[in-house]
């Protein structure tokens, strides 16, 4: 759902079910004394919910694409699955691995809506790269948002440009 | 002494087909299995691993039950601990020749050993993708060896090798065969190749 659901409809959903009035936003108030409605820790797991699902699409596609004579033969080795996991299909998607990671980070950098919703714009909690150039537009303040834009272009961007070096270098020509 | 009666459905060309096998294989003996393609050679012999379980039978090694469908017994892969040599191989691609044996036993001495049967001693730290198609074939036969199996599985296992090679690799083996005092079931297409070998034969044919 996370991947079709416009974000800031799940980030509304989000802020009711942890809303510290009711309900699981309540119940983890009382019992563990933790906040997520507008604090750093609803961001982290609000951005979790969201692009979870863009990290275990790669993962799964890549672990689908392993010959499962490869787990077979991992078992009847007497190896479990936890340990052919591990050992056998995990090392061997790693430039998959590496692009769901970078790829899912980036998206997260860049998140708006779920972050505004459950998070708010407040300044050294909850405020994030992407709500402060949204704030410094509002503010008709360009230079500010000018900085912020070119210091997330250039993160995303030699992220995009390391993955794609890492995975040509793992590349296999189809002739070979 | 291995006891074998399973009937398994197979998906074919020409419609649903029946792999029906009722054998009996004595401790120590090599046998050799053929059959036209797509007779369920290679799925008799994950049947027997515990990869994949048949509609309906029983196996029993050495009066232990591995597989009672109707008693709902089938143990798994990992605690029948068969060798098993796969057609495609099925090397890790992350780990080298070295790495692949020590990934199957812990026995530093025993894999020096294999890796001396093989010849690969000296692409110990090789990965599967700098070796050739029978350097490759050659490990897959000795990692599943390297666990001591007493039941050893091995689907077209000499296939990619040279005929030097072969009959070198061959005369080491039976020698291992007999050692490790093992049960060994090779599925081959070729009359010739396993040649004084091995001492039996099951023709495999599925049913309509």
């Amino acid at each position: 759902m996370p991947l079709v659901l416009p974000p800031s409809v799940l980030g509304f959903y989000l802020l009711i079910a942890f809303s510290p009035q009711h309900g699981v936003g309540k119940w983890l108030l009382n019992t563990f004394n933790v906040q997520f409605v507008f604090s750093f820790q609803g961001l982290v797991l609000a951005s979790v919910i969201y692009s979870m699902p863009f990290m275990i699409g790669p993962i799964k596609s890549a672990l689908q694409q392993l010959p499962a004579s490869l787990a077979q033969a991992s078992y009847t080795l007497g190896k479990g699955e936890r340990e052919t996991f591990l050992q056998v299909l995990l090392p061997n998607i790693k430039p998959s691995l590496l692009t769901a990671i970078v790829l899912t980070f980036a998206h997260t950098l860049g998140e708006f809506g779920v972050v505004l919703m459950i998070g708010g714009n407040i300044p050294n909690v909850t405020r994030v790269a992407s709500i402060a150039v949204y704030d410094s537009v509002e503010n008709m303040d360009y230079s500010t948002a000018n900085v912020y834009s070119l210091i997330l272009f250039s993160i995303t961007f030699i992220m995009v440009i390391g993955v794609f070096i890492f995975n040509k270098a793992h590349a296999k020509s189809p002739l070979e | 002494m291995i006891c074998i009666n399973i009937e398994k459905k197979l998906k074919a060309y020409s419609g649903r087909q029946w792999l029906k096998i009722n054998h009996e294989f004595d401790d120590g003996s090599i046998t050799k299995i053929y059959g036209p393609s797509g007779s369920g050679k290679t799925t008799f012999l994950k049947i027997i691993a515990g990869l994949l379980a048949p509609e309906k039978g029983v196996i029993t090694v050495d009066g232990i039950f591995w597989l009672d469908t109707s008693a709902k017994i089938s143990l798994s892969p990992q605690k029948r601990l068969v060798g098993f040599v796969f057609q495609n191989y099925a090397l890790f691609p992350n780990m080298t020749v070295q790495q692949h044996l020590e990934y199957a036993s812990k026995d530093a001495q025993w894999i020096q050993h294999l890796l001396k049967i093989g010849k690969l001693e000296t692409l110990s730290d090789h990965k599967p993708e700098h070796l050739s198609g029978g350097q490759q074939q050659r490990l897959a036969i000795l990692r599943a060896i390297a666990i001591k199996p007493k039941v050893l599985l091995m689907d077209e296992p000499f296939s990619a090798l040279d005929p030097k090679m072969k009959s070198a690799l061959i005369a080491d083996l039976k020698a291992l065969f007999a050692e490790l005092k093992m049960t060994v079931l090779i599925v081959s297409h070729s009359p010739q190749e396993l040649e004084g070998l091995v001492d039996g034969e099951l023709v495999i044919n599925a049913e309509e």
